[in-house]
């Protein structure tokens, strides 16, 4: 019947969170690592990837603008959502979501990037016409200082704000992995690990993430790829890779090793119904096969162009291995009985409010927004166009 | 019987009046009803049900529940000698039509009732978002469907699987205990359609409900205790293999 196997209590046999919620912690996951790999240049001061500093954090923001987007088109009633900032329930994780990310949005990443922008923002105020200079003119809110000692300042504020952000970051992506981690009900998802789980690979996916945009933009720029920049970026992806997958899998070897009354169903689950988006796409594609690469790389000396490749592969694969992650935890969470009796089946619909084509919009939208970002305020320099290199 | 046209228009609206009162089911609510003189719970005597599933049609005519989902509902173990913690368990549409003739197996049958389990310490409420359900003076777990938003969180914590989503009104949906007739001094649809008493309404709080010398004499469970939700549903005769 429908897709069901053994016994479901029988509320249970249609899943409550679809696609989009899997979205949900996928697109807060990129803002928060991209983030990080901005503070790396702010605020640890590695200079190599500084030419991914404003991307990223233009990266950070466009996908943070869409991040409610999937829990509002989820909600039953979006229209009361707002009640969540007027009455929220204190003991509720999820009443927290509106205060974290407009402290993120707003306290943090806004006002950075209006910081780090400003001298351009005044200039550009300055030497453009029509509806832009009005634009830039609503931007500068106001201020049109851009004496050193001006600027000065706003480096210094900066530098606090990033700081600040750092454990904002992980409080935002943190606090996702809570909201599943704190389901006592729920076996695949009760882990106090969650939370950490979620922010290693959010920052997984956000470096690979930028390091991806960062190379398709320069691509497209017609610009040399600063390799420096790029091999530092794969540098740190593979260390906080390992970290994630290492996390990952202390959490499967417990569940493992202990195997408590639940495993039998979520060891029949990972066997069966997640083998291909848990065993070979999250595992085997999403993470083996991206880290051996980046192993790869950080071993052997390899020529600038294969390195690239690698980097592309690698970057691919871990944002698909990061994308089934969620898709695991969200769905999968949601695929076995409570009475750990019976499975049920996810059908995703095509053209629903939470069908895939929703989804797949939802996921480029933020493309879009970074595109619209970037021609308002570039994030580098004009260097004059460099001859392509030859296959770059 | 002669009816006038006279006396006609004179009972045509008092029956109106009288069918509208029929249709809402009960009557006013009692004047003295104090919510911090009542602790409600139910008593579910397991060996009694014979899955004949009147309780789940009780209910859903009660409280309109939307076809597909329920607000309680009926299981049927088959525990076999050898094979105790893996249990077959069915529950065709809810038990709302009862069960099919069992097969003469080895091992034991039983049914078990299901229903909200009105904890104290409800999951379900913890992470509503809004505080849109909440746990009544009197110890009944409700939802404001006119405060939900429909996000599916209490649905997910809930570990008996009591709460769905109306297909409808798009908001949270589950067992009201039938508040609007326990607190006009009437007992739940469920109770009242039982024909075995399997299911009995009970007040934590009234010294002379049966409730505490039940409790006192009989070997008593609640479903999932290491759940530790302060489940007020209380089952006699509780099979261990019961999820």
């Amino acid at each position: 019947m429908n897709g069901i196997e053994g016994f479901m209590y029988p509320n249970e046999i249609g899943l409550q969170w679809s696609v989009l919620i899997v979205l949900y912690p996928f697109i807060t996951g990129l803002v928060a690592g991209a983030f990080i790999l901005a503070s790396l240049e702010r605020v640890f001061h590695v200079e190599a990837v500084k030419p991914t500093y404003r991307l990223a954090l233009l990266t950070a923001l466009s996908f943070l603008i869409v991040a409610p987007l999937p829990l509002q088109l989820h909600l039953g009633h979006p229209e009361r959502s707002p009640e969540m900032y007027f009455t929220p329930h204190s003991t509720s994780a999820m009443a927290m979501f509106g205060y974290v990310y407009l402290w993120y949005l707003m306290a943090v990443l806004v006002f950075e990037i209006w910081l780090d922008y400003r001298k351009d923002i005044v200039l550009l105020s300055q030497s453009s016409s029509g509806l832009l200079r009005l634009i830039y003119k609503i931007m500068s809110l106001g201020s049109s200082n851009i004496s050193p000692r001006a600027l000065h300042i706003d480096e210094k504020v900066g530098w606090i704000v990033t700081l600040i952000g750092i454990p904002s970051a992980f409080l935002l992506h943190g606090y996702v992995g809570f909201i599943f981690g704190s389901i006592k009900a729920n076996p695949w998802w009760s882990s106090p690990l969650m939370p950490v789980v979620f922010i290693f690979s959010a920052m997984v996916s956000g470096i690979a993430g930028v390091m991806l945009i960062y190379m398709a933009t320069t691509k497209m720029r017609r610009q040399k790829i600063d390799m420096r920049c790029v091999d530092t970026i794969a540098m740190y992806l593979f260390y906080i890779f390992i970290i994630d997958f290492s996390l990952e899998m202390l959490d499967l070897i417990h569940r493992i090793y202990e195997a408590d009354e639940s495993f039998r169903s979520l060891d029949f689950m990972v066997h069966t119904r997640l083998y291909i988006p848990h065993i070979v796409i999250q595992i085997v594609l999403g993470t083996a096969t991206p880290l051996l690469l980046l192993f790869i790389t950080q071993i052997v000396k390899l020529p600038e162009q294969v390195r690239k490749r690698m980097y592309v592969i690698a970057g691919c694969l871990a944002l698909m291995g990061i994308f089934a992650m969620r898709w695991n935890v969200v769905i999968g969470g949601q695929l076995f009985s409570k009475s750990f009796l019976g499975y049920t089946t996810y059908k995703m619909a095509l053209v629903t409010r939470e069908g895939s084509l929703v989804a797949l919009s939802l996921s480029v939208l933020p493309l879009f927004i970074l595109w619209a970002l970037i021609k308002l305020l570039p994030p580098w320099s004009s260097e004059p166009p460099a001859q392509p290199v030859a296959g770059d | 019987m002669n009816l006038s046209r006279r006396h006609f228009l004179v009972l045509a609206p008092a029956a109106a009046i009288a069918w509208k009162a029929v249709l809402a089911g009960t009557p006013d609510q009692a004047s003295n009803y104090k919510l911090s003189e009542h602790w409600w719970g139910m008593l579910i005597d397991v060996p009694k049900c014979i899955g004949c599933g009147n309780c789940v049609r009780a209910c859903a005519t009660e409280n309109d529940v939307p076809d597909g989902y329920f607000r309680t509902w009926v299981e049927r173990y088959h525990v076999e000698d050898e094979n105790m913690t893996n249990p077959q368990v069915i529950s065709p549409n809810g038990g709302k039509e009862g069960f099919p003739v069992a097969a003469e197996d080895a091992g034991k049958y039983f049914f078990v009732p299901k229903m909200c389990n009105h904890c104290a310490d409800s999951p379900c409420t913890q992470v509503c978002p809004v505080g849109a359900t909440f746990v009544s003076p009197d110890g009944v777990v409700l939802v404001d469907p006119k405060y939900c938003l429909g996000c599916a969180y209490c649905v997910q914590a809930c570990p008996y699987g009591c709460r769905y989503i109306h297909p409808e009104k798009k908001v949270a949906d589950k067992c009201t205990l039938c508040y609007h007739r326990i607190t006009k001094g009437l007992t739940t649809a469920c109770c009242e359609s039982c024909p075995t008493g399997a299911r009995q309404l009970v007040d934590l709080k009234d010294p002379k409900d049966p409730i505490h010398e039940f409790l006192r004499t009989h070997p008593v469970q609640v479903l999932k205790p290491q759940m530790a939700t302060g489940a007020k549903a209380y089952y006699n005769g509780l099979d261990g293999s019961v999820r």
